[in-house]
This record gives C-alpha cells, sequence and structure tokens, in this order.
C-alpha cells in the first residue's frame, strides 16, 4: 500500500518534470532565435542602413527600399481586406439568418485561412499578374496579401460585434434607429478596440510573408523607389531570402540578411504585443 | 449630445421619408451580403484558377504518371513530370517535424495548463502566441545558418541543408500553433471532471494523464493535424533548409525538395503556358486538397468534441 502510493508519487514527479522540461527545451529554441538575429543584426543597424539603397551588388548599403515595400505592400493589403472583411463580419454578426447559407460562409473563411501562402501567390500570379494585367506589382502583391489575411479579419472583426452587449444594440434600436444606424454610429464603435487588435496582428502576418509576393510583387534588386502602384518592390522578407540564396559574396550578404532579418523581426514582435495589449485591455473593461 | 443622436426615423419624415428609408436600409443589407460571400468567392477562385492553370498539363502527361512517377525532370528534353518525390519530401519532412513538435507542444501545453502559476500562465501565454508570428522567413533563416551546420557537424554528412534540418526547424516553427490550440482544450474541460478525479483519490498526474487528456483529446487531436497543415503548407523555410534535391529520399540525410518548395524555386523560372508552369499549378491544387482534407477533419472532430462535452453554442 505504502510502496504504491510511493510509486505513484515518483511517477507523478517524473511527468512534471518531463512538462517542465518540455516546456524549458520550447522556450530556449524560441528564445535563441530571437537572441540570436537580435544580438547579429544590431551590429549591423544604423541609420544609414534604415536610410539608405543598397549599394555595390548588394554586398553594401542600406534596406530602406525594402522597408518602404514592405509598408506599401502591407498597407494595400490592409485597405483591401479591412473593408471586405469588416463588411463580412457584420453580415454574419447582425443581419444574417440562421442557415445553410452562413455556414457556407463559415465553412469557406476556415478554410481560406488554412491554404497555404504558396498557392494564394500562385492565385496572385494567375489573376493579378496575368489575367487582370497588373504584372508583377505592388498592387497585385497587395490584393494577393488582402486575400492571405481577410480571413483572420473576419474573425477578428466577428469576435469584436460579439462581444458588444446586446443591451446596447437594444438601446439604440428602442430609441428610433434603424439597424444600420445602429451598427454603424453604436456597434461598431464599441467593437473598435477589438477590430483594430485583428488587423494590427493581420498587418503582422502580412509583413511577414514571403511566398506570396514571390511571383506577384518582389524583386531583388531594383534602383531606388517604388513610383506607382505598377512597380516591382523590394521587400523585407523576399530581400533576407535573396541575400543568402542569391548573390557572389556571402560573406558580405550574410550580415545585410541579419540586420534585415532583425528590422522585420522587431516589426513583427513590436506589431503583435501592441495588438496584444490593446486586446487584454480591452477584454478587461468588458469583464464586470 | 443632441447631434450624436441618430435622426428621427420615419414617422417625423413622413411616407415618402419611409420609403427612402427602408430603401437605404434594404440596399445595405443586400450590399453586405454580397461582399459577406467574398471568402467562398476567392475560395471558389482559387480552385477554379488551380484546375483551369493545371489541367492542360494532363492533355499531354497521364494523371497517373504525375502523381506516381519516380523522376521530375521539367527543364530536360524530353521533360519528365513524375510528382513523387517531391510528395514525398513533403511527406518526410511533415512526418519528422510532427516527431518534435507534438511532443514539445503538448508539453508545453500541459505545463501552461497544470503546473504554471498565474503569474507565469499570464506571461508564457502571450509569449507564445507571438512566438507563433514569427514570420516563416526568419525560421529558415536561423535554419540556414545555426542548424543546418551544427547537423552537418553532429551527424559528420556533407550538407547539412536536409530533410532532417527542414524537420527539425517546422517541427519548431509548428509548436506554438499545437501549443496554443492543445492549451485551448485543455482549458475547455469542465472544472468538475478534475473536482471528480480527486475526490476519488486520484493524485494531480493521475487526474492530467486519466480524466483531463482524454477529455481534451479530440482537441488536443485539433491541434496537431492544424500543426500538420501548417507544415505541410509551409514554404520559405523547406526553401531555405531542406537542400532541393528532387529525388526520392532514402534516409532523414538526404536531400528533399518538398512540394511547396518545388513550387516557389521553378516558377520564376517556368514559362507561362509551358507544361512546367502547368506541372507547378497542379502540384499547388494537390497541396490545396491535402490542407483542405486536414482543415475540414480538425474541424470535423472539434465539433464533435463540443457537442460531447456540451459547449456547444
Amino acid at each position: 500500500m505504502i510502496n504504491k502510493s510511493l510509486k505513484n508519487k515518483i511517477t507523478e514527479k517524473l511527468g512534471f518534470f518531463i512538462i517542465t522540461l518540455s516546456v524549458i527545451i520550447t522556450l530556449f529554441f524560441l528564445v535563441s532565435i530571437i537572441y540570436l538575429i537580435f544580438t547579429k543584426g544590431f551590429s549591423v543597424i544604423s541609420w544609414e542602413f534604415l536610410t539608405s539603397v543598397p549599394r555595390k551588388g548588394m554586398t553594401a548599403g542600406g534596406v530602406a527600399p525594402a522597408i518602404v515595400g514592405t509598408f506599401y505592400l502591407t498597407v494595400g493589403a490592409v485597405l483591401f481586406a479591412l473593408p471586405l472583411g469588416l463588411a463580412c463580419a457584420v453580415y454574419l454578426n447582425e443581419y444574417s439568418p440562421k442557415g445553410y447559407i452562413v455556414n457556407i460562409i463559415r465553412m469557406s473563411i476556415n478554410n481560406l485561412a488554412g491554404v497555404p501562402s504558396v498557392v494564394f501567390g500562385l492565385f496572385g500570379l494567375a489573376v493579378f499578374v496575368k489575367f487582370l494585367g497588373f504584372g508583377v506589382s505592388i498592387l497585385s502583391g497587395s490584393l494577393t496579401l488582402g486575400i492571405l489575411i481577410l480571413p483572420a479579419i473576419i474573425s477578428a472583426s466577428q469576435e469584436a460585434l460579439m462581444a458588444v452587449p446586446r443591451s446596447i444594440r437594444e438601446a439604440s434600436l428602442a430609441l428610433g434607429a434603424t439597424q444600420w444606424q445602429t451598427i454603424r454610429k453604436t456597434v461598431i464603435p464599441a467593437a473598435v478596440p477589438g477590430i483594430m487588435t485583428g488587423v494590427i496582428l493581420s498587418v503582422g502576418r502580412a509583413a511577414g510573408e514571403t511566398a506570396p509576393i514571390l511571383f506577384t510583387a518582389a524583386t531583388f534588386y531594383k534602383r531606388g523607389y517604388p513610383n506607382s502602384i505598377f512597380s516591382e518592390v523590394m521587400a523585407l522578407p523576399y530581400h533576407i531570402y535573396a541575400l543568402m540564396t542569391e548573390g557572389t559574396k556571402p560573406e558580405l550578404q550574410t550580415p545585410i540578411a541579419y540586420g534585415s532579418a532583425l528590422i522585420l523581426l522587431a516589426i513583427v514582435l513590436l506589431i503583435s504585443a501592441i495588438a496584444i495589449i490593446i486586446r487584454n485591455k480591452y477584454r478587461s473593461s468588458y469583464v464586470h | 449630445m443632441k447631434a450624436a443622436l441618430p435622426p428621427p426615423p420615419s414617422k417625423v419624415t413622413g411616407g415618402g421619408g419611409e420609403i427612402l428609408y427602408s430603401f437605404k436600409e434594404r440596399t445595405i443589407k443586400i450590399l453586405f451580403t454580397v461582399l459577406a460571400f467574398a471568402s467562398l468567392f476567392f475560395l471558389a477562385g482559387i480552385v477554379f484558377v488551380l484546375f483551369k492553370e493545371s489541367l492542360p498539363l494532363f492533355s499531354e502527361v497521364k494523371i497517373f504518371h504525375f502523381l506516381f512517377g519516380k523522376h521530375w525532370y521539367p527543364t530536360y528534353d524530353p521533360a519528365d513530370f513524375g510528382v513523387l518525390p517531391l510528395i514525398l519530401g513533403s511527406v518526410w519532412v511533415t512526418v519528422g517535424a510532427l516527431v518534435v513538435c507534438v511532443p514539445l507542444g503538448i508539453g508545453t501545453a500541459l505545463y501552461v495548463y497544470e503546473l504554471a502559476s498565474a503569474r507565469q500562465r499570464q506571461i508564457l501565454k502571450p509569449v507564445i502566441e507571438i512566438l507563433g508570428g514569427i514570420p516563416s522567413i526568419v525560421y529558415g533563416f536561423f535554419g540556414m545558418l545555426i542548424v543546418a551546420p551544427f547537423v552537418q557537424k553532429l551527424f559528420n554528412i556533407p550538407t547539412g541543408l536536409c530533410a532532417l534540418t527542414a524537420s527539425v526547424v517546422l517541427g519548431i516553427m509548428a509548436i506554438p500553433t499545437v501549443a496554443s490550440i492543445s492549451e485551448d482544450a485543455l482549458s475547455f474541460v469542465p472544472s468538475s471532471f478534475r473536482e471528480a478525479s480527486f475526490a476519488l483519490g486520484a493524485n494531480r498526474w493521475q487526474t492530467l494523464i486519466k480524466v483531463i487528456i482524454p477529455a481534451a483529446a479530440s482537441g488536443i487531436s485539433t491541434s496537431v493535424i492544424l500543426g500538420m497543415s501548417r507544415v505541410v503548407g509551409e514554404t520559405m523555410t523547406v526553401l531555405m533548409v531542406s537542400g532541393g534535391s528532387a529525388v526520392i529520399p532514402g534516409s532523414f540525410f538526404d536531400s528533399v525538395r518538398p512540394m511547396t518548395s518545388a513550387i516557389a524555386a521553378e516558377m520564376g523560372e517556368a514559362a507561362v503556358g509551358s507544361n512546367h508552369y502547368h506541372a507547378l499549378f497542379a502540384i499547388g491544387l494537390i497541396l490545396f486538397f491535402i490542407t483542405l482534407i486536414f482543415n475540414a477533419a480538425a474541424e470535423m472532430i472539434s465539433k464533435k468534441y463540443r457537442v460531447k462535452l456540451g459547449l456547444d453554442r
């Protein structure tokens, strides 16, 4: 009897030890990635690196065009996906009659979210670059990334709309407002922080994606900055890839890749941290 | 205050206004309904484009030969479009990645659920979420510069860019997906289950293994399937670390070319309208259906599970 309880205790200790070990290994991996890129990339970063164009066949100079390109692509993606995603969320949450149509829409959102990013790239290539004739451009890349982040924006907006208490809608309707007035003037404003969180997280995702812009927008080398939405652009994630796989002077290119990776990682981490802070603040404001 | 109020509705504006109002309301509703179909439209568009752009291949290459052909020589003359080496490349790295991400991901979830203090949980959960957002290109970069040389030295092989390295890096990448969905599943288990088990004299470990994990099993398997879906569809990481040889792998030390990296690496050089171009879209079609099946399975399992625990809304 005593033996058995001792055995149980040892098993418990051992089990908890393994669990603790797995969380330590996980954190070790993930933290070491961040640590490595921050320490190695830090020495490369300078004002000149951030603000000047690449020189000497990508072996010197800065990455400013890539930062600008990533900015354009991301803003374009959000401009496309936010109105569409918000409209879809409003429909599902405020207008939709329950039924098979809603189920079909929900299913398509879930499945769109699971499509591999390179397949979005193929779609963008066939539709935006070739069929619509936008060419390899900011426009094609932004639209492709926009479709990629659409499911995330819909889900986040829907969650935000769902968190708005029913009483707010009822109060507005009781004052004689129509349904659209209620949605526009009370429901959406109340849901703004939640929607913002979703948008910010999607920005982080869009900024880091490489495969969808591979054939739709990105170019390794471009003289100067893009001058219209039909220009090809340099983009940070693609720049890292190209520095590591193309060119002939890896010893000069790798440090630049470290610097670019640091900038990208810093942008993405900062963006998700902001989103999470907004969300936590917002969530706690609804707990009574 | 007055300005913030909505304009007075129909009764004040009279009969004509009423018609105008309801017309506006109805138009807006129809507009939103149409926009709500965007996801369906794009999903259908993706399927359509993949079929349209890959079908021309099959007028020249038999489907059976495409799926089970052992040689991927898209640029030879005559070219050979056997996609089996690429499919097997994906299978190898996916299986390898699961070996890494399943134990570590579920272990992490169990720690957050069972052992972490409230404060640790408050830190760990967002940290895992943030780590899940690290771009795949960064993982690929890390894999190329750190993991590959390490693997090369450790096993004394000619190059570290192989299925093993790809598996490890993809596995690390998928940990946050597995961990956060598993943790959700665990936290959905009603606390009465736990209390009943304690009341019967079970200790924490026995309760965890025999009550909580079985109750959350379908949620945990959902997390594994979604992790798998992410690994299969991941492109940049495998493109950078898997080596890139399109031959049927014989061991984890072989260089492989998974489907995603074939598309990414070769699309730039494939002439539009050529067989090679169509073949790459056909690979995209295969990938699309694999992830579709995974996601559908994950959804079915999690739906069943919600019903089982009485959580269905």
